[in-house]
C-alpha cells in the first residue's frame, strides 16, 4: 500500500459515542461545511491553526498557544489505531473515521480503511457525505458503518446554516442505499432549527423510503464545544439556544418513529 | 433490609471506635500468676489465650443472631502490650489525633500507667525489634525507605481455606492427638518441640469451645429473662448453635456462619493480626450448607440473607486495632482488611460462581459499610452477569467490590510451585495480594519506596531531607555521561537497601516464631499440625514473605524525566533540574512546566516511559524474589500502597518528575495523578507491560464519573475494559465512581458526609476519616477523569 500522509487534529482512544463497542477515533481536519453547532470547530479549516492553549501559568497572564493539526502518515495513524486492538475484539468495537469531513482527504482515508481491513479491524465512517460520489465508490467496500449526518430537507436552511446545499448529500445517501451499505443516520437536535415539526417530518417520511437504514440516532444539543469557539477565536452563533430537556427528546423520538425508524437517543 | 438489621447496622456505624484494656488487664494479670516461668513459651501463649476466653466479657447484642465480640462491646478495641505497649503519649496522641481516633477514658490512662507499662515495657515484641535492628536498618526506616509490618502487628496475612467449614475443634484435637502419637522421640530431633507445639495447639482449641460455652450459657440467661417470646426463642436457638460449633463441624448456614465467627475472634484475639482473618471464597464454602438448608426447607432465602447481613455487621463492630507511628501513616484505617472472595473457579477448573454469590452482592450493596472488603473473582470461564452485577454495586460509588483476574491469580500461584488444585482454591486478600487459603502463610513485611531510593541516588548517597548519609555512594549524577550510568546507581542503590530490609526481615521473623507463636492460628492452616510446627515458624504448606513496591508510576515519571530532558534531549543538565528540585521549582517555573507537559509520561501506551518501568520493576523483581526467608519459603514482590504511598510521598523533597516536595506519590501500577491523558485504555496498556503474573499481585485504580456508568451502555464499556486489562494478564482493577465536587464538599462539611465511602488504593474508607493530604489526592485523582 502506498505511504500516504493526510492532516488530522486528534485521534481519541477509548471513544465509546461513535458506534458500537469501544473505538478509536480519528478526527480529519478540514470540511466542506460550516455548522453553526459544530462540536469541532478546529476541524473545519483544512490547515492547522493556532488555538489557545488551556493550560496557564499561575503568575503569566499572557495565552499560551499551541497548533492544532498535524500533518501524519497513514502508518502512524495506523500504529495508535492498532494499540487498542485487544479492546476492540473483547467489546465488538473497531476505528472510526470522523472529523471533520474525512471524504475531504480522499487518498488518506482510503489508506487507512486499507490498511484496517487488513487488520481485521471493524470501520466506521462518520460523515456529512458532502463529496464527489466518485470518492465514495472508491472506498465503500471497506466502510462496515457509515454513521450519515442528516440535519435539514429544506435547501434553503440547509445553505443558510451549514453553507452547502442538500442535493450531493441526498444523492451520495442514494447510493449507499443503492450498495446495501449499513447505515445509521444521525440528526443533531438543535432546538428552533432542526427540530421544527416541519423538518422533522420531512426527515421522518424520507428516511421511511430508504431501505438499508438500521437505525437513527438523534443527538441533543450540548454547550460542551463553546469553550472551543472562545480558544479559536471564533464566533459562536448559537449563543441563545438552551439544551433540549429528556422529555423533548422523547418527544421527537416518538415522532420519528412514527415513521417505522429506529431511533435512539444519543450516539 | 429488615428492621432487626437496620437497627443492628445503626448501631454498628455509630459506634464510637474506644481502647479497651480488658484484654491487656487479664494478660497482664496472667503473665504474672507465674505459670509462664514453668513452661514453654507455645504453652503460656496458649495458656494466655485461653485464659482470656475464659475470663472476657460476654457480649450479646440485642436483636444480633450471630453473636461474639472481641472487646466488652461493638467497636470497644483491645491492646496487645505484648506486641505494642503503648505510652501515655501515645493514648493522648490515639485519643485527640482527627483521624482514626479511639477515644481513651481516664480509667484507661491509670490503668495502662500503673499495671500495664510497668510489666510490658521493654518486653513488648516491638522494643525487641527496635533494639536488635542495626543502625543501618534504623537510618533507613526513619528515613522513610521502607516500612516494617510486623513492628507493631502480627504476621496474619492469611486466609481460611474450605477445611475450617468442615471440621469442629474436637476434630482438630484428634488430628492433634495423632500427631503427638506419631512424634518419633528416638530419631527426629525436633520431636520435643513438636510435642509443645502441638500440646500448644490442642490447649487453644479448647480455648475456643470454652468461649463458644460460654455463649451458650449467656444466651441460655439472657432467654430467661426475655418477655418478647419470639426473641427468647431466637435467644435459645443461639444457645443451641453455640454449644454446637466450634466444637462440632457445622451442619446448617446459620452453624457455619456462626463457626466462622468464633474462629475469626480466636484469631484477632489471640494475636493483633495483620488483615484480621478471613472467610476466604465464602459463595464457594458456604454453598454446600445453603444448598441443603433450602432443600429441606428448614429456613428461607431471605432468613439466610438476614443472617448474612448480622454476620457483616460482625465485621463492622471489629476496628483495626489502634496503630501508632508509621504504622498508623501506612495504613491508616479502621479497616480490618477482611477481604470476601466471590466467584472465580472450582478446583477442578471449573466456574464456580453461584446462586449465593449473587446473593452475598445483594447483601453487600444493601449494607453499605466499611467491613467487610467485598471482590469478585472474574475468570475465563464466568458469566459476564456476575460482573455486570459487581459493577452496578460499583456504580453506587463506595468502592467494593474490586474486581480480581481469576486466571492470572492461579497462574501467580502456579509460578511460586503451589499445586494446581490449591492454586484454584486461592485468591486475593487484605487489598490485592495473592494466596492459597487455608494453606499459606504470606506475610506482607513492609511498603519499599522506590522513589527514595532514586532521591538518594540523585545525592549521591545522601537523604536531601535529612542531610544524613545513609546509602552507597554510587556516584556524583552531574558527571554521569549516560543515562544506564544513572540507572547502574540506582540499580545498586535498591540492592543495597533491599538487603537491609531482608536481613531486617529474617531477624524479625525469628522474634515472632520464637517470642509469639500462634497456637490457635496453626490450628487452622495446614500443615501446621501435620509438621507439629506453628505458624508463625513455617508450620504452614507454604510460607511466603513480601515486600511490597510502592510509587512505580512517581519513579517511573522521575526516570522518564532523567533520561528525556538531560541526557536524550539535552533540554536541561543534571545540575539545573537538581538545584530546581531543592528550592521545589518555585524559582524555575518554566523548567517545571517542561517537566509537567511536555515529558513522556507513564500510563499514556508510550514505550518511552513504560519500558523505564518494567525496567524498574524488574529490578525490584530480581532484588528480591526468590532471596530466601527463615521459614523455608522465599521473599516476593508485591505493588499496592494502603496508605503508604501518602506516607513516603511526605518523606521526599520534589522529585524529577516535576512533584513537589513532600507530595504523595502514585499508588500502585497507577499512572501519576492527573498525567495519563491518554484515556482508560491507554493506561490498561500502559499497566499491562509488566508482567503481573511475577508478582503476588498489583493494584490498578481506575476513576469514573457517576454520569459515564449512568446507564447500561457504560456498565458494558467498563465490563470490555476489564476483560481487555485481563486478557492481558492483569491482576486487579477498582473503581472510584464519585464527582470531585461532591468530594469537595465533603471536605468543606464533613458533618453531611459521615457516610460517603471511597476507594483509596487497595480497600474502601470513609473519606472524612482520610487525612487531608489523602483527601486532596482522591480529590485530584477524581479531577482529572478521562470520561
Amino acid at each position: 500500500m502506498k505511504e500516504t500522509k493526510g492532516i488530522i487534529f486528534d485521534i481519541k482512544r477509548f471513544a465509546i459515542h461513535d458506534g458500537p463497542g469501544i473505538r478509536t477515533t480519528i478526527f480529519f481536519k478540514g470540511c466542506p461545511l460550516k455548522c453553526w453547532w459544530c462540536a469541532n470547530p478546529e476541524g473545519q479549516k483544512t490547515d492547522p491553526e493556532k488555538i489557545i492553549s488551556p493550560f496557564q501559568l499561575e503568575e503569566n497572564d499572557e495565552c499560551v498557544k499551541d497548533i492544532i493539526g498535524e500533518e501524519i502518515s497513514s502508518q502512524q495513524v495506523i500504529d495508535e489505531i492498532l494499540k487498542d486492538r485487544v479492546f476492540y475484539e473483547e467489546s465488538s468495537g473497531g476505528v472510526t473515521f470522523s472529523g471533520g469531513e474525512p471524504l475531504m482527504q480522499p487518498e488518506f482515508l482510503h489508506s487507512l480503511l486499507e490498511l484496517s481491513k487488513q487488520e481485521s479491524i471493524h470501520t466506521i465512517l462518520d460523515t456529512s457525505g458532502y463529496a464527489p460520489q466518485a470518492i465514495l465508490e472508491k472506498i465503500v467496500d471497506s466502510v462496515d458503518l457509515f454513521l450519515y449526518d442528516i440535519k435539514l430537507l429544506g435547501n434553503e436552511e440547509h445553505m443558510k446554516y451549514t453553507g452547502v446545499s442538500t442535493e450531493l448529500i441526498l444523492q451520495n445517501l442514494s447510493f449507499l442505499v443503492e450498495r446495501e451499505q449499513n447505515i445509521i443516520i444521525r440528526i443533531p437536535i438543535i432546538p428552533g432549527i432542526t427540530d421544527t415539526s416541519e423538518n422533522l417530518a420531512l426527515i421522518g417520511s424520507y428516511l421511511s423510503e430508504l431501505k438499508s437504514i438500521s437505525r437513527v440516532d438523534i443527538l441533543p444539543y450540548n454547550e460542551m464545544s463553546k469553550a472551543k469557539y472562545t480558544r479559536l477565536e471564533k464566533p459562536y452563533e448559537l449563543n441563545n439556544i438552551v439544551p433540549p430537556i429528556d422529555e423533548r427528546m422523547n418527544e421527537i423520538k416518538e415522532k420519528l418513529e412514527q415513521f417505522g425508524l429506529q431511533v435512539k437517543i444519543g450516539g | 433490609m429488615n428492621e432487626r438489621v437496620k437497627k443492628l447496622r445503626e448501631q454498628s456505624i455509630n459506634a464510637k471506635p474506644s481502647l479497651s484494656l480488658e484484654r491487656a488487664l487479664l494478660l497482664t494479670d496472667f503473665y504474672q500468676s507465674g505459670v509462664i516461668e514453668k513452661v514453654s513459651i507455645p504453652i503460656a501463649r496458649a495458656l494466655a489465650f485461653k485464659y482470656l476466653l475464659e475470663n472476657k466479657e460476654i457480649c450479646i447484642n440485642d436483636g444480633e443472631l450471630i453473636v461474639g465480640e472481641r472487646g466488652p462491646e461493638p467497636a470497644a478495641t483491645p491492646t496487645y502490650p505484648e506486641i505494642c505497649t503503648h505510652s501515655m503519649k501515645d493514648l493522648e496522641i490515639l485519643d485527640t489525633r482527627s483521624k482514626i481516633s479511639f477515644s481513651v477514658d481516664e480509667e484507661t490512662r491509670q490503668l495502662t500507667q500503673e499495671k500495664i507499662i510497668p510489666y510490658w515495657k521493654g518486653r513488648s515484641i516491638r522494643d525487641q525489634i527496635f533494639e536488635k535492628m542495626d543502625k543501618g536498618w534504623i537510618e533507613a526506616y526513619d528515613a522513610g525507605v521502607f516500612t516494617e509490618f510486623m513492628e507493631q502487628r502480627a504476621p496474619g496475612h492469611t486466609v481460611a481455606g474450605r477445611q475450617i467449614f468442615q471440621k469442629g475443634f474436637l476434630d482438630y484435637k484428634k488430628e492433634i492427638v495423632e500427631a503427638l502419637n506419631s512424634l518419633d522421640f528416638d530419631k527426629d530431633p525436633e520431636a520435643h518441640s513438636k510435642r509443645e507445639q502441638l500440646k500448644a495447639m490442642e490447649i487453644a482449641a479448647d480455648a475456643i469451645m470454652i468461649l463458644a460455652e460460654r455463649y451458650s450459657k449467656k444466651a441460655i440467661e439472657l432467654a430467661k429473662n426475655e418477655e418478647d417470646s419470639k426473641r427468647k426463642q431466637e435467644l435459645e436457638k443461639i444457645a443451641e448453635i453455640c454449644s454446637y460449633v466450634p466444637k462440632n463441624a457445622p451442619r446448617t448456614v446459620w452453624e457455619t456462619l456462626q463457626h466462622y465467627w468464633f474462629i475469626h475472634l480466636g484469631v484477632i484475639t489471640e494475636l493483633n493480626t495483620w488483615d484480621s482473618f478471613n472467610p476466604g471464597r465464602l459463595d464457594q464454602n458456604l454453598y454446600p450448607f445453603f444448598k441443603k438448608d433450602l432443600e429441606e426447607g428448614i429456613i428461607s432465602l431471605e432468613e439466610i440473607k438476614e443472617l448474612l447481613q448480622c454476620f457483616w455487621i460482625k465485621f463492622n463492630n471489629q476496628p483495626a486495632p489502634p496503630k501508632v507511628g508509621v504504622t498508623a501513616e501506612e495504613s491508616n484505617t479502621y479497616t480490618d482488611f477482611c477481604l470476601i472472595n466471590l466467584g472465580g473457579v472450582k478446583e477442578d477448573g471449573s466456574d464456580a460462581v453461584n446462586d449465593l454469590s449473587y446473593l452475598i452482592l445483594d447483601v453487600i450493596e444493601e449494607m453499605r459499610i466499611l467491613q467487610p472488603s467485598s471482590m469478585v473473582q472474574i475468570s475465563k470461564k464466568s458469566p459476564d452477569a456476575i460482573l455486570k452485577r459487581a459493577l452496578k454495586i460499583v456504580r453506587t460509588g463506595f468502592g467494593q467490590p474490586s474486581i480480581f483476574n481469576t486466571d492470572a491469580i492461579i497462574q501467580e500461584l502456579l509460578g511460586q510451585g503451589k499445586s494446581i488444585i490449591d492454586a484454584r482454591n486461592g485468591g486475593a486478600s487484605g487489598c490485592v495480594e495473592t494466596g492459597a487459603f487455608g494453606k499459606e502463610s504470606y506475610i506482607l513485611s513492609g511498603y519499599f519506596n522506590l522513589t527514595k531510593v532514586l532521591e538518594i541516588t540523585l545525592y549521591n548517597g545522601k537523604d536531601p531531607r535529612t542531610g544524613n548519609i545513609i546509602g552507597l555512594e554510587t556516584g556524583v549524577p552531574s558527571q554521569f555521561n549516560t543515562f544506564d550510568e544513572l540507572f547502574e546507581s540506582f540499580r545498586l542503590q535498591l540492592n543495597y537497601f533491599i538487603d537491609i530490609k531482608i536481613k531486617g526481615n529474617n531477624i524479625i521473623e525469628r522474634l515472632w516464631a520464637n517470642l509469639l507463636p500462634s497456637p490457635f492460628m496453626s490450628l487452622l492452616i495446614d500443615d501446621c499440625i501435620e509438621n507439629g510446627k506453628d505458624y508463625n515458624d513455617g508450620g504452614a504448606r507454604y510460607n511466603t514473605t513480601y515486600i511490597q513496591g510502592v510509587g512505580l508510576g512517581t519513579i517511573t515519571d522521575s526516570l522518564s524525566s532523567l533520561k528525556y530532558n538531560i541526557f536524550d534531549n539535552k533540554i536541561t543538565s543534571m545540575q539545573e533540574l537538581l538545584e530546581s528540585m531543592e528550592k521545589n521549582f518555585e524559582e524555575n517555573q518554566e523548567l517545571w512546566v517542561k517537566l509537567i507537559r511536555e515529558t513522556p509520561k507513564y500510563g499514556n501506551d508510550d514505550d518511552y516511559t513504560d519500558e523505564l518501568m518494567n525496567r524498574v520493576f524488574n529490578e525490584f523483581y530480581t532484588s528480591v524474589n526468590g532471596r530466601p526467608n527463615t521459614k523455608g519459603g522465599c521473599h516476593r514482590i508485591n505493588l499496592l500502597p494502603t496508605t503508604a504511598h501518602v506516607y513516603f510521598g511526605s518523606v521526599i523533597k520534589a522529585t524529577p518528575d516535576g512533584r513537589k516536595e513532600f507530595q504523595p506519590l502514585s499508588e500502585g501500577v497507577s499512572p501519576v495523578q492527573g498525567m495519563d491523558i491518554k484515556g482508560p485504555t491507554a493506561v490498561i496498556k500502559s499497566a499491562s507491560k509488566i508482567d503481573h503474573l511475577k508478582t503476588g499481585g498489583t493494584l490498578l485504580n481506575q476513576k469514573f464519573t457517576p454520569q459515564f456508568l449512568a446507564d447500561d451502555d457504560g456498565i458494558s464499556k467498563l465490563l470490555y475494559l476489564i476483560k481487555s486489562y485481563f486478557r492481558l494478564d492483569g491482576h486487579h482493577i477498582q473503581f472510584n465512581v464519585v464527582s470531585a465536587d461532591t468530594l469537595r464538599k465533603a471536605q468543606k462539611n464533613p458533618e453531611l458526609y459521615r457516610n460517603l465511602i471511597v476507594r483509596v488504593a487497595g480497600y474502601s474508607d470513609y473519606f472524612i476519616n482520610l487525612g487531608e493530604n489523602l483527601q486532596n489526592e482522591i480529590i485530584e485523582r477524581t479531577e482529572h477523569m478521562s470520561m
